[in-house]
C-alpha cells in the first residue's frame, strides 16, 4: 500500500520535474523566437545606418576644397602682345601657361622638365579658367600682378584631405615625395586653405574632379520632374476620378484595374526600352532630353498617382456627394466642385511621393540616352541634359579616386531633396488630413 | 521650340472665347441668368471647346508625326544611286542630314552635296510643314470659334455638352494605363521577333555561351557572336536567391516582431524607418556596394583564403537583400496583422506561448499572403538594374559560385543599350528580346502573386 502511495508521489514528482523542464524549454524557446524579431529588426536599422553612414563619412570632404595662393603676373607680352585688347583674342590667351609660370616661380629650385611638370600637376586647371575671368572682366589688370586663391588639382586635394597616405612607397602614391614636400613647404607658409566647395554646386559636370559640380544634374533633374509632374499629375487625377467616380462595373474597367496594378510593378527599365522604342525610334523625339526622360518618368509613376487619387477619393464619405446631388448639383459638379477639393490633398500627397521616386529612377533614364557627359548646363526640357542620380552613376564609374567623395556627397544631395519631398508629403498629410 | 508657341497661341485663343462665348450667353437672355439653361460660364467653356479641341488635336497629330513624314518625304526625294546604297548606310546619311539641319556638327559629311541639298530640303519641308500646321490650327481654331458662339441661346443644353467633353477627356486619359502596356509589349515584341530573325529562339532560350559582341569589320577576332541566354538567366536566379536569403528572414522576423511582440510605440518609430530603406535610390545602393560591401566581401574572403571576384555576385545579391526588405516586411506586416484577434486568443487560451501561437496558428493562417510578398520580392529582385548595374559583372559565367562574379538580364539590357549603338543589329536587339523575357516573367510572378494570394486565403468571418 505504502509502495503505491510513494510511487505516485515519485511518479507526481518527476512528472513535476518533466513539466518543469518542459515548460523552461518552451520558453526558452519564446525568448529565442523574440530574440530572432529584434535581430531583425536591428538588422535592417543597421544596414540603414551603415549606408547614409558611409555615404556622409565618404562624402562630407567633398564640400570643402583646398585652395593655393599664388602670385600671378598678367603678362601684357604673353596674353596681349599687340595691345590690342580684342576680346577674342584675349578669350584664347596662354592662361595656362601664366599659372605654370607662377608655381615655378614659386619654387625657383625646382630643375628639370619631369619636376616641373610634376609640379604644375598640383594645381587645377580652373586656376587658368579663374585667370581669363579676371582679365576679361577688367582688361587693366593686364600687366600687373594679382595675388588669388587658386583650386589644388584633385591629387593634391586628395592628399591634404587625409585619402593619400605619405607612408606608403612612393609608387604606389599618386603624388610622388618631391609634389608632397611642395604641399608641405605651402602649408609651412600658410599659402593653403581649405574652402566651402561653392563650385560643386555652381558648376556643370567635369573631367577635373575638382571642378565637377552638381549643378547641371540638378537643372536637369528639375526640368525631368516638371515635364513628369505635368504628364502625370493631370493624367493619373483624371483616372483616378474616372475609375472611382463614374466608370460602370464592366469588363472595360476591370481591365483598366489590372493594367494599372501591372504597370505599378513592370521592372523600370522595361519603361525605358519602352522609351526607347516609342519616343526616341518611332517618334524621333531629342535623345537625351528632359522632355523625354520626362514622358518616360511620367508612365512610370502614373500608376502611383492614379492608385494614390483613388485612396484619397475613396476617403471623402458618400454623404458629401449626396447632398450635392440633393440640391441639384449634377454629376460632374458634385464630383469637380465638392470631392475634388476634398480629395486634393490626398492625391498631392501620393503625388509628391510619386516624384520622389521619379527623382531617384536611373534605369529607364540610361536607356533613352541621358547618360551624356555633358559640361553646359541645360536651359529647357529640350536640351541634352542628365540627372542627379545618372550623375552619381557615372561619377560612380570614374577612376579618379577624387570623384569617390564627390559621388558620395551627390548621394547626400539627392538624399536630402528626397527626404525635403517625402516630408512636404507628410506635413501635407498631417496637416489636411480630415476625419469624418 | 515653335509647336510650344502655337499651342499657346491657341490656349490664349480658347481663354478668350470662354469670355466671349459667356458674355454672349448674358446678351441673348438679356441679362437674366434665370433664363439660361446652363450657368454663363458653361457656355463659355462651349465655345472655348468648339475653339481649342479640333485645333489642338491637328497640333497633337503634326507634333506625333511631323517629323517622320518630313523625313519620308526628304529620303523619298534622295538621287536614285543614294536610295540604292545599303540600309545601313542609307541610315548614316539621313542621320547627318538631319544633324546638318538641326545645326548640330556632322562628323565629316558635311559638305556631301546629296547631305547638304538634303538638309536644304530637309529644313525647308519642316518649316513648311510647321506652318502649314500654324495655318490649320489658327483656321479651325478661328472656325470652331465662330460656330460654337453662332449656337450659344438660353436653349442651349451647354452643361450637357461640357460635361459628356469632360467624361470622354477622362475615359482617354484612363485608358493610357492600358496603352502603356501595350506600347511596352508591342515595342518588345516587334524587336524581339526581329531578334528572333536572326538568331533562333531554342538557341537564344537554351544556348550555354552568351557573348553579344559582335565585329563591326569582318576581319576582327571573335566576331560570331553568341546569344545562348542561360548564363545571363542563371547569373540573375542566383543574385535574386542569395536576396531572398537575406531579404526574407530578416523582413519576416521583423515583421513578425513588430505586429506581434513590439508595443505600438516602437512600431510607430520604427515602421516607417524601415520604409525609408525602400525609399533609397537604387543607384544609392549600386554605390554602396560598389564602395563598400564588394572590398570588404573581397577583403573577408581573402582572409579566409578564398578567391573572392571583386564583383562578386554575394555582394550585389547582399545589397539587393538590403534594398527589398522593406517590400517583405511590410506586406508581411499586413497578412500579419490582418489574422483575426480570436486565433490568437484562441491558442493563447488553451495553453500555448506566444511563438508557439504564431508558429502553428498565425504562419498557418498568414502563409498565402506571405508567400504572395516574397513573390512580389522576388519579381522586384529580378527587375532590379542599378544595383547589379554597378555591382555585378558584365561577362556571362554560368555558375553557382556565389563568389565570382556573374551577369544578369537587366546588366545586359543597359550594357548593350548604352554607348555607341547600331540599330538593327543583333546585339542591340537582343537587349529587347531580354526585356520581353523580363517583362513576362515579372508579369507572370506578379499575377501567380495576386492568385495565391485570392485563392488561398483563409476566411475567417
Amino acid at each position: 500500500m505504502t509502495d503505491v502511495v510513494g510511487e505516485v508521489a515519485a511518479d507526481r514528482q518527476s512528472r513535476a520535474a518533466r513539466d518543469a523542464k518542459l515548460i523552461r524549454k518552451r520558453y526558452a524557446v519564446e525568448r529565442r523566437f523574440r530574440l530572432y524579431g529584434i535581430a531583425g529588426v536591428i538588422v535592417a536599422l543597421l544596414a540603414l545606418v551603415v549606408l547614409i553612414g558611409s555615404m556622409a563619412w565618404r562624402g562630407h570632404s567633398a564640400f570643402i576644397q583646398s585652395y593655393v595662393q599664388l602670385e600671378f603676373h598678367l603678362d601684357a607680352e604673353r596674353l596681349d602682345p599687340q595691345g590690342t585688347r580684342d576680346v577674342g583674342l584675349l578669350q584664347r590667351a596662354d592662361y595656362g601657361g601664366l599659372v605654370r609660370t607662377a608655381i615655378r616661380e614659386r619654387f625657383p629650385e625646382v630643375k628639370g622638365r619631369r619636376d616641373k611638370r610634376a609640379l604644375s600637376a598640383l594645381i587645377s586647371t580652373g586656376a587658368a579658367d579663374k585667370l581669363r575671368k579676371i582679365v576679361l572682366e577688367d582688361a587693366d589688370t593686364i600687366g600687373t600682378t594679382v595675388k588669388i586663391w587658386v583650386p589644388l588639382s584633385d591629387d593634391a586635394d586628395m592628399f591634404l584631405k587625409g585619402y593619400i597616405d605619405r607612408n606608403v612607397p612612393e609608387s604606389e602614391r599618386r603624388l610622388n615625395d618631391k609634389q608632397i614636400a611642395w604641399l608641405d613647404q605651402l602649408e609651412a607658409d600658410g599659402a593653403l586653405e581649405k574652402r566651402f566647395n561653392a563650385r560643386f554646386f555652381a558648376s556643370g559636370d567635369s573631367r577635373e574632379p575638382e571642378l565637377a559640380g552638381i549643378r547641371g544634374a540638378v537643372a536637369g533633374s528639375f526640368f525631368t520632374l516638371l515635364v513628369t509632374l505635368l504628364l502625370a499629375f493631370p493624367m493619373g487625377v483624371m483616372t483616378a476620378i474616372y475609375l472611382e467616380e463614374f466608370a460602370p462595373k464592366n469588363r472595360w474597367t476591370d481591365l483598366i484595374e489590372v493594367n494599372i496594378n501591372n504597370l505599378a510593378a513592370v521592372p523600370s527599365i522595361v519603361f525605358g526600352l519602352l522609351g526607347l522604342a516609342v519616343f526616341l525610334n518611332f517618334m524621333n523625339l531629342p535623345r537625351s532630353a528632359p522632355l523625354v526622360g520626362g514622358m518616360v518618368l511620367a508612365l512610370m509613376t502614373l500608376p502611383t498617382i492614379i492608385i494614390s487619387g483613388r485612396a484619397a477619393l475613396k476617403a471623402v464619405p458618400p454623404s458629401i456627394r449626396e447632398a450635392a446631388l440633393g440640391v441639384g448639383a449634377s454629376r460632374t459638379q458634385a464630383v469637380t466642385q465638392h470631392v475634388l477639393p476634398l480629395a486634393m490633398p490626398g492625391m498631392l500627397t501620393g503625388t509628391i511621393i510619386g516624384m520622389a521616386q521619379a527623382l531617384g529612377e536611373t534605369a529607364p533614364l540610361l536607356m533613352i540616352g541621358m547618360v551624356a557627359f555633358i559640361v553646359d548646363i541645360p536651359g529647357g526640357p529640350t536640351d541634352p541634359a542628365t540627372v542627379l542620380p545618372v550623375q552619381i552613376f557615372l561619377w560612380a564609374d570614374s577612376p579618379e579616386r577624387a570623384f569617390v567623395e564627390r559621388t558620395a556627397a551627390a548621394t547626400l544631395v539627392l538624399l536630402a531633396f528626397l527626404v525635403l519631398m517625402n516630408a512636404i508629403a507628410v506635413v501635407l498629410r498631417k496637416k489636411f488630413e480630415r476625419r469624418w | 521650340m515653335n509647336l510650344g508657341l502655337i499651342a499657346g497661341v491657341i490656349l490664349a485663343l480658347a481663354l478668350f472665347s470662354y469670355h466671349v462665348g459667356r458674355g454672349r450667353a448674358l446678351r441673348t437672355a438679356g441679362g437674366h441668368i434665370r433664363d439660361l439653361h446652363s450657368l454663363p460660364s458653361y457656355y463659355g467653356a462651349y465655345v472655348a471647346v468648339w475653339c481649342g479641341l479640333p485645333s489642338l488635336l491637328i497640333l497633337a497629330v503634326w507634333a506625333a508625326l511631323g517629323t517622320t513624314i518630313v523625313e519620308a518625304m526628304v529620303v523619298g526625294g534622295l538621287p536614285d544611286d543614294v536610295l540604292a546604297l545599303p540600309p545601313d548606310q542609307l541610315n548614316l546619311i539621313v542621320n547627318d542630314i538631319r544633324n546638318l539641319a538641326n545645326g548640330n556638327l556632322t562628323a565629316g559629311s558635311a559638305d556631301d552635296p546629296v547631305v547638304q541639298a538634303g538638309a536644304a530640303r530637309y529644313a525647308e519641308l519642316r518649316s513648311l510643314g510647321l506652318l502649314a500646321t500654324a495655318g490649320a490650327t489658327a483656321a479651325v481654331a478661328l472656325l470652331g470659334l465662330s460656330y460654337g458662339l453662332k449656337r450659344v441661346q438660353p436653349r442651349l443644353r451647354a452643361r450637357n455638352v461640357v460635361e459628356v467633353f469632360i467624361k470622354v477627356v477622362l475615359i482617354v486619359s484612363s485608358t493610357i494605363a492600358v496603352f502603356t502596356t501595350i506600347g511596352i509589349v508591342l515595342s518588345l515584341l516587334f524587336e524581339a521577333i526581329r531578334f528572333f530573325q536572326k538568331v533562333p529562339v531554342h538557341e537564344f532560350l537554351f544556348g550555354l555561351e552568351w557573348s553579344p559582341q559582335t565585329a563591326i569589320r569582318a576581319d576582327q577576332v571573335g566576331s560570331s557572336g553568341a546569344f545562348g541566354a542561360i548564363p545571363v538567366f542563371a547569373g540573375t536566379l542566383l543574385i535574386t536567391l542569395i536576396a531572398m536569403c537575406v531579404s526574407v528572414p530578416v523582413g519576416l522576423f521583423s515583421a513578425i516582431y513588430l505586429s506581434e511582440y513590439a508595443d505600438h510605440r516602437i512600431r510607430a518609430a520604427v515602421k516607417p524607418i524601415m520604409e525609408v530603406l525602400a525609399g533609397i535610390p537604387t543607384v544609392v545602393y549600386g554605390f554602396f556596394a560598389a564602395l563598400m560591401v564588394a572590398p570588404t566581401i573581397r577583403g573577408f574572403g581573402e582572409f579566409l583564403g578564398l578567391d573572392v571576384a571583386s564583383e562578386s555576385a554575394l555582394a550585389a545579391g547582399l545589397v539587393m537583400g538590403i534594398m527589398i526588405i522593406p517590400f517583405v516586411s511590410s506586406l508581411s506586416d499586413d497578412v500579419i496583422s490582418a489574422v483575426p484577434q480570436s486565433l490568437r486568443e484562441g491558442s493563447l487560451g488553451i495553453g500555448a506561448t506566444k511563438s508557439e501561437t504564431i508558429k502553428q496558428v498565425i504562419l498557418p493562417a498568414a502563409l498565402p499572403g506571405i508567400v504572395g510578398a516574397i513573390l512580389l520580392a522576388v519579381s522586384r529582385a529580378i527587375g532590379e538594374t542599378m544595383i547589379v548595374v554597378m555591382a555585378a559583372g558584365l561577362a556571362a559565367n554560368l555558375t553557382a559560385n556565389p563568389f565570382e562574379a556573374v551577369t544578369t538580364v537587366t546588366v545586359q539590357i543597359v550594357t548593350l543599350l548604352v554607348g555607341d549603338q547600331e540599330f538593327d543589329s543583333a546585339k542591340t536587339l537582343a537587349a529587347f528580346a531580354l526585356g520581353l523575357v523580363l517583362f513576362a516573367i515579372t508579369l507572370m510572378l506578379n499575377v501567380v502573386a495576386l492568385r495565391v494570394v485570392q485563392k488561398y486565403r483563409e476566411k475567417y468571418d
